[in-house]
């Protein structure tokens, strides 16, 4: 075998064994450590990524000395090694924008189990991606619900512990969903393998037995990942959550935990389910309706918003209601799209969380609006960055966003009924989008007249904040890259999703 | 027949004192013991006004329901909608439990080639005569290695929740729960004395036998965990802190987590290469038997007893 095949499990164990040994660092060694954790998980999934596209076909890794329906298996695929490696970037960049904030508003001597969250998270991220069987899917899940807590509430003031709160009820509402899921369809398949079980689906499907449990398991999965990932009517947590945390906290909550969670709800359609089955069902028609609603109502409360990071926050909801209105098209073209813009969504909300911090710096810490104003001539690279930022999420071309917008204008063409709301709602979405981010950029790229505004702000250079720095060119880079290349990006997840099936 | 005693000598007899404690005469403990009534929490009229006074002034900043209508509309929609929704869906999730497969056939799903070669097989592939023990550290070791790490990251976030860092939260609040901490309370202690060493073993015997029949690392180091917590109450932290502290903490954990990270990886690197394991599974039955599954029952039983006394001084001082 070759040795390549270890590398995936490797990544695992490396991310779960560093979180222990953080707990016995300190502050500095465990950031470096960290740091170094995340880079070599990246660079093992690059490894991964180039040796399955050579092969050309997935592999099971057996976890331990009996294979699959007796063990733990995991399973290797082009999607799995790509999201892995994708995972790994945006949480490097995302610590980098971060690490400034993060020696500002933590405590000193709980800065290690700052580390030890997100060690621990890039963990269950990993396994969640990998994974080839429900239930170390619901153990890693735990992981992933608990750390992203910690994540939210280490930075201590009253909004966090809040938020945090608030998260728990959500998340573990959504979790408990999920666990009732797995069970109904372990009563009826007697399976947790996910290839198992959709051998398993497919004779129940045919045969028409057991026809209600299998749609009720079905929708209680949908609706707790739904919940988890802050689908528009249970997106309560997220504003005060993504608002008030530290801003790596932010970046990687919106980006990654999130993500994480449709990403395992795509493994759950395609490998347990089987997306025949989900398309014909009914629970898509319900994912539709509330991801157009998410869509509207997530940019009406943006444009309401008059706090910065709150408002990239409910931007955060509409682009979750963007993702569930894919899947909702039953099509796989739709979830194409979906995963399209899991990707670009996680480069860009990162970027302008990071974005926004260099702003609120340069503005004497103030998240207002007001204070914000000419904040683009105080730190431009921030300026910048948050107006690209922007462009992307609006969907100007060149950028991130706009092909994922192609993709889901291109999946809804067609379609029978779902075609002319699909459309509507993407075209007064954006509209929405522009409102309040044009808004934003405008307002950074005012001048500031009054003497008051100028007081409270402060220039900031590239050389104050270096890391910052290199965390917002790559992010550009990425979003650009996104947007410009985005054919192989296309190709990869389209083989992806092939390899799935 | 007896001899009958003198009134002076039938009173010191145990029987004398025994007699006038059932009838509630005597208490043994009265001026034998030193007994402190509890400070009585009591809070000044000027605290409770103000308390009351932020409280109904926030109600009325977040909600102010004179003028908001919709907040008005919204909460009874809210309160009536919960209920009915709540009865959906335990009318839905009994229907559905109603299609399932019924409870106990012989030719249920569930009853499949996976049970069977966990019941059938199980004491000669993984040595164990607990088959659960067995499926859990060794067919499933995976999932097991990332629950003990649910156990880990949930400390650590009651840690960054309530552990005091800063010198000043640390004295007001140990200040604070010093005054209402019952001491040297004679029967707690003397119960301790007696319950504690017998609880100790009993999880140690329950984690090391953990392969050999019911019990393994969860629930011996939850019985072990108990044990160490009915010790603190009992002794107070001056004890306790002589063996055990946030830095014994973090070793242990760290050392039995990584143990069993590197035992497992080490069984999962052989298995996935099918490079044959080195490691003996001896006789079932014997102690030392079944591979890795002894060691991997001790790394779970410390990490297990260490997270419950942790969150319990966590709760109740916040350091140690």
């Amino acid at each position: 075998m070759d040795f390549v095949r270890n590398f995936p499990f490797m990544s695992i164990i490396l991310s779960l064994f560093s979180g222990p040994l953080s707990s016995v660092l300190n502050a500095k060694w465990a950031k470096r450590l960290n740091t170094a954790v995340i880079t070599a998980v990246g660079i093992m999934s690059a490894a991964v990524l180039i040796y399955v596209l050579g092969t050309g076909e997935p592999y099971v890794y057996m976890m331990g000395h009996f294979p699959a329906p007796w063990g733990n298996e995991i399973r290797v695929g082009v999607l799995e090694a790509f999201m892995a490696l994708f995972f790994c970037v945006i949480m490097l960049l995302s610590m980098m924008g971060g690490s400034a904030e993060r020696q500002k508003e933590l405590e000193e001597s709980k800065q290690n189990l700052y580390y030890i969250m997100v060690d621990l998270l890039l963990c269950s991220l990993l396994a969640l991606v990998y994974t080839n069987d429900l239930f170390t899917a619901y153990v890693f899940v735990e992981i992933n619900t608990i750390s992203a807590c910690g994540l939210i509430m280490i930075r201590q003031n009253g909004r966090t512990i809040e938020a945090a709160v608030r998260y728990m009820i959500m998340s573990l509402l959504g979790s408990g969903l999920l666990l009732l899921g797995i069970c109904f369809l372990y009563d009826l398949t007697g399976h947790l393998l996910m290839s198992n079980i959709k051998e398993q689906v497919q004779i129940l499907a045919a045969s028409g037995e057991y026809h209600i449990p299998l749609i009720v398991s079905l929708g209680l999965m949908s609706v707790g990942l739904a919940i988890k990932s802050a689908l528009y009517p249970f997106h309560t947590w997220l504003p005060d959550a993504y608002g008030y945390s530290t801003i790596s906290s932010a970046a990687i909550l919106s980006s990654l935990v999130s993500k994480g969670y449709i990403f395992l709800l795509i493994k759950i359609f395609y490998r347990v389910i089987g997306f025949d089955f989900v398309g014909e069902s009914k629970v898509i028609h319900v994912l539709y309706v509330f991801g157009i609603i998410g869509m509207i109502m997530g940019s009406v409360s943006a444009i309401r918003e008059d706090k910065i990071r709150r408002m990239i926050a409910y931007s955060s909801v509409a682009q979750i209601g963007y993702i569930y209105m894919g899947f909702g098209l039953g099509t796989a073209e739709g979830v194409l799209a979906s995963m399209y813009h899991v990707i670009s969504h996680s480069a860009t909300k990162s970027l302008l969380f990071v974005a926004a911090s260099g702003l609120t710096d340069a503005s004497g810490n103030s998240r207002h609006f007001r204070d914000l104003t000419g904040a683009g001539y105080r730190n431009r690279l921030a300026g910048a960055a948050f107006t690209v930022g922007s462009l992307s999420m609006v969907g100007m071309p060149i950028f991130s966003g706009f092909i994922s917008k192609l993709l889901f204008a291109r999946a809804a063409f067609g379609h029978e009924y779902k075609m002319l709301p699909t459309l509507i709602a993407l075209a007064v979405s954006t509209i929405l989008n522009a409102v309040y981010f044009m808004k934003t950029v405008i307002r950074i790229y005012t001048p500031a007249e009054h003497p008051a505004e100028m007081a409270q702000g402060r220039k900031i250079t590239v050389k104050e904040q270096p890391t910052k720095s290199v965390a917002l060119v790559f992010f550009i880079l990425l979003n650009l890259l996104l947007g410009l290349s985005s054919e192989p990006v296309t190709r990869l997840i389209r083989q992806g999703l092939d390899m799935f099936g | 027949m007896s001899k009958r005693v003198p009134q002076e000598q039938y009173e010191k007899t145990f029987s004398y004192k025994f007699k006038r404690w059932l009838d509630g005469t005597k208490d043994p403990y009265l001026n034998e013991v030193e007994m402190k009534p509890q400070e009585p929490f009591c809070e000044s009229q000027q605290d409770v006004e103000r308390r009351e006074e932020y409280r109904k002034g926030m109600r009325e900043r977040v909600y102010n329901l004179d003028r908001n209508a919709g907040q008005r509309i919204f909460r009874k929609f809210y309160s009536v909608f919960s209920v009915l929704f709540c009865l959906f869906l335990v009318a839905m999730l009994l229907a559905a439990v109603s299609w399932l497969p019924s409870f106990g056939e012989a030719d249920n799903p569930v009853n499949n080639e996976v049970s069977r070669r966990y019941i059938e097989k199980g004491l000669q592939e993984t040595g164990a005569v607990n088959i659960v023990t067995g499926m859990i550290l060794d067919y499933r070791a995976f999932d097991t290695l990332g629950e003990s790490h649910v156990l880990f990251v949930a400390t650590c976030t009651v840690l960054i929740l309530l552990r005091l860092d800063r010198r000043e939260d640390m004295e007001k609040y140990q200040s604070n729960d010093r005054l209402h901490e019952p001491k040297n309370d004679v029967i707690l202690q003397t119960a301790a004395k007696i319950l504690v060493p017998p609880i100790m073993i009993f999880g140690i015997y329950v984690i090391l036998a953990g392969h050999l029949g019911p019990g393994g690392g969860f629930s011996g180091g939850a019985v072990i965990g108990a044990g160490m917590i009915l010790y603190l109450n009992a002794f107070g932290f001056a004890k306790t802190e002589k063996f055990f502290t946030a830095k014994t903490y973090k070793r242990l954990s760290f050392g039995a987590l990584a143990c069993y990270s590197l035992a497992k990886s080490y069984s999962f690197y052989t298995g996935a290469n099918h490079i044959e394991s080195v490691i003996p599974l001896g006789t079932p039955g014997a102690i030392l038997s079944s591979g890795l599954i002894l060691i991997l029952n001790i790394c779970v039983g410390i990490v297990v007893a260490g997270t419950m006394y942790t969150f319990y001084v966590m709760f109740r001082k916040g350091g140690y």
